[in-house]
């Protein structure tokens, strides 16, 4: 364990006032600088530069095609940029060699578009490979239970944890993926497009879901998503990606003061306006007015 | 550096109080668990004051414990607090269903049965595949212009072209082989000369074929079974079907086709490269010259020898392709699936193809093509 390393009850305490006046680095669990991603000569981002605070969800949108993925796969150490910085919780991903070096990887959670989960395995054991991995002294009984709770926390039910990959319907895969994310009880998660493919309901719920580890277990949530719902519902501020890199990032009634076209596009078009109106009618117009005050 | 977890328990009145100190994390209560789990004394209190942090898995001990004996939590800040009335509503009792794995004294039958019942409902599928498959090509017949021309060339040039290299090596170290170890052991009788017949009939009636096959079980084979099994994974031969492409007609029939149009070729093409390569070594180290071996092969080897290649070749390449067009259209659930029907295909073909040879020798040799 790095000696950076701190306990889960300063990172919970982080969640609930989050965007305290500080401005040292412990305040930016991920902080990229003058990020540069490309495939051969298509060039995916130019001097890209993005800051995600701890203990807040940071939603990151963009067109189709703008390589919000692939930000999110160079940030995880999977994608190795062209030239720039990337530190994630305070270690440096790009300057890490081998896999070993990125000893972070017990501090985060991943889940990826389709769940990526291990189809030989079933759900209760996908949970547990990230435990058994980094911690082989837990016992098998400590483990199925913390794999039966996570399964259950994240709103499958018993049966569910039973059951291979392939008896899962779409949101029940992506709920496992997230139960796996969630295993070493990581103090950073990374989503991409958690409600993709869901049921309004099921998206909706899974966006309650996400609030509400967030307030218990004090996370910080990197957010890839297109769900304008999820982004008024529970990101604290919003990223832009367009034009190769960050364009804005902020409330969304922040980036609605941009006068940037396709932002306004993005949020002001029928179903930008449609989401706004129903958070607003869901919270009325104060708690809008004070996610902006916060930031 | 995190402080190791410890407990301590503190006889009271109404029963212990357990106090926990260091941090609740999940990289170090690993073997406190192991611990805990052998206290037999009731305990009525779960004291977390001395805790330096605590994470889910801290939350999930307390929680146990708690629900198990009845005892309450004291002395829990808002974090701890808000994670264990989080995991609350798990229910201890009930532990996880594990996916149903039989203890290993029924494993064995159940796999025998399961191998038997696969048997006989494989033969079935086999037949049905094999059936659809002529149906397909009856309804090409009366569509000609449906015929994906391209992906049969294209399946040509990966079945036979891009085999070429490796099958002319292997045969032709073959032929190098047996020519040297048949010429060891005709010489004890003087009969070297003989070389030219062992070489020239068993690479044309017999190796060159069966050499060949195995090769294109090994490479292309087992490439249909995990190029059509990763499709069914990916509902890509699904998805043909809706936009009314069926799998038959782009998957298999061209692969199928191309396997039993190159077969042949290359069956004929490794009897040529292996004779060369006995004729190599016959030069260099019998002193027959390499023109002579040649020239000899002509009047040793019957045309009926070539038949037999050439009748060969389509059976065995139609094997190779059904096997693994077959089982990778079985193919579902996961990726080991895939692995284990790539495996099959490649197995099943060769096995098929060694039969089947061992018929046709016999077969041969009663139409007087012996």
């Amino acid at each position: 364990m790095s000696e950076s390393d701190p306990s889960g009850a300063p990172a919970a305490d982080t969640a609930i006032a989050p965007a305290a006046g500080s401005t040292d680095a412990g305040e930016f669990a991920i902080r990229v600088r003058d990020l540069c991603n490309a495939f051969g000569t298509h060039v995916v981002h130019e001097n890209l530069d993005l800051d995600v605070r701890r203990g807040e969800i940071l939603g990151v949108v963009g067109g189709s095609g703008t390589g919000k993925s692939v930000l999110m796969r160079a940030i995880i150490g999977l994608q190795i940029p062209e030239s720039g910085s990337i530190e994630v919780l305070g270690q440096s991903i790009t300057e890490a060699r081998v896999d070993a070096d990125i000893s972070i990887r017990s501090r985060w959670g991943v889940l990826f578009q389709g769940g990526a989960l291990f189809s030989t395995l079933s759900v209760g054991e996908n949970v547990e490979v990230p435990l058994r991995e980094f911690y082989p002294d837990i016992g098998d009984d400590l483990l199925s239970e913390i794999a039966r709770y996570k399964v259950l926390l994240t709103g499958l039910s018993d049966e569910a944890g039973a059951k291979f990959p392939s008896e899962l319907s779409g949101g029940m895969r992506k709920r496992a993926g997230l139960a796996r994310a969630l295993a070493l009880d990581p103090e950073l998660l990374f989503l991409d497009e958690p409600t993709a493919g869901l049921d309004p309901i099921g998206a909706a719920a899974f966006d309650q879901l996400i609030l509400g580890l967030q307030h218990t277990l004090g996370l910080t949530v990197f957010l890839i998503t297109h769900d304008l719902d999820t982004l008024h519902e529970i990101c604290d501020r919003v990223a832009v990606i367009a034009d190769k890199r960050v364009i804005a990032v902020g409330t969304i009634p922040e980036l609605l003061a941009l006068d940037h076209p396709w932002i306004q596009e993005y949020f002001s078009g029928p179903r930008g306006r449609a989401a706004m109106a129903a958070h607003v009618a869901d919270h009325g117009m104060a708690d809008t007015a004070v996610s902006a005050e916060r930031a | 550096m995190t402080q190791v977890p410890d407990f301590t328990l503190i006889p009271g009145e109404t029963g212990d109080t357990l106090v926990f100190t260091g941090a609740m994390l999940v990289s170090t209560l690993g073997p406190l668990d192991r611990r805990l789990r052998t206290i037999t004394t009731p305990i009525a209190h779960i004291d977390l004051a001395g805790i330096t942090g605590i994470d889910t898995v801290g939350a999930w001990i307390c929680c146990r414990i708690s629900q198990e004996t009845g005892a309450t939590i004291v002395h829990a800040d808002d974090a701890a607090t808000r994670l264990i009335e989080a995991l609350r509503q798990v229910d201890a009792d009930s532990p996880m269903q594990a996916p149903s794995r039989l203890p290993v004294w029924l494993r064995v039958p159940d796999k025998v049965g399961e191998a038997v019942i696969g048997m006989a409902f494989g033969s079935v599928a086999v037949l049905s595949f094999v059936g659809q498959m002529i149906l397909a090509a009856g309804g090409l017949l009366l569509h000609p212009a449906r015929f994906r021309y391209r992906a049969l060339v294209h399946q040509m040039e990966l079945v036979g072209v891009n085999s070429l290299a490796i099958i002319g090596l292997m045969s032709f170290l073959v032929g190098i082989v047996i020519a040297q170890q048949g010429a060891e052991q005709l010489r004890q009788f003087g009969a070297e000369i003989y070389t030219v017949n062992l070489v020239g009939r068993i690479s044309m009636r017999e190796l060159g074929i069966l050499m060949t096959a195995i090769m294109v079980a090994g490479r292309s084979g087992s490439a249909f079974a995990a190029e059509i099994g990763t499709m069914k994974l990916t509902e890509e031969v699904d998805a043909m079907r809706t936009i009314g492409v069926a799998p038959m007609e782009v998957l298999v029939l061209p692969r199928v086709m191309a396997t039993v149009l190159m077969m042949p070729l290359l069956g004929v093409y490794a009897a040529v490269v292996a004779i060369i390569g006995g004729a190599f070594l016959s030069q260099f180290a019998l002193g027959i010259p390499f023109f002579s071996f040649l020239l000899r092969i002509r009047e040793v080897v019957p045309i009926h020898d070539v038949w037999v290649a050439v009748v060969k070749g389509p059976v065995f390449g139609l094997i190779v392709a059904l096997a693994g067009c077959y089982q990778g259209m079985q193919v579902r659930d996961n990726s080991e699936e895939v692995g284990k029907r790539t495996t099959a295909a490649v197995v099943l073909a060769i096995f098929t193809v060694i039969v089947l040879d061992a018929f046709f020798a016999v077969f041969f040799t009663e139409i007087n093509w012996g």
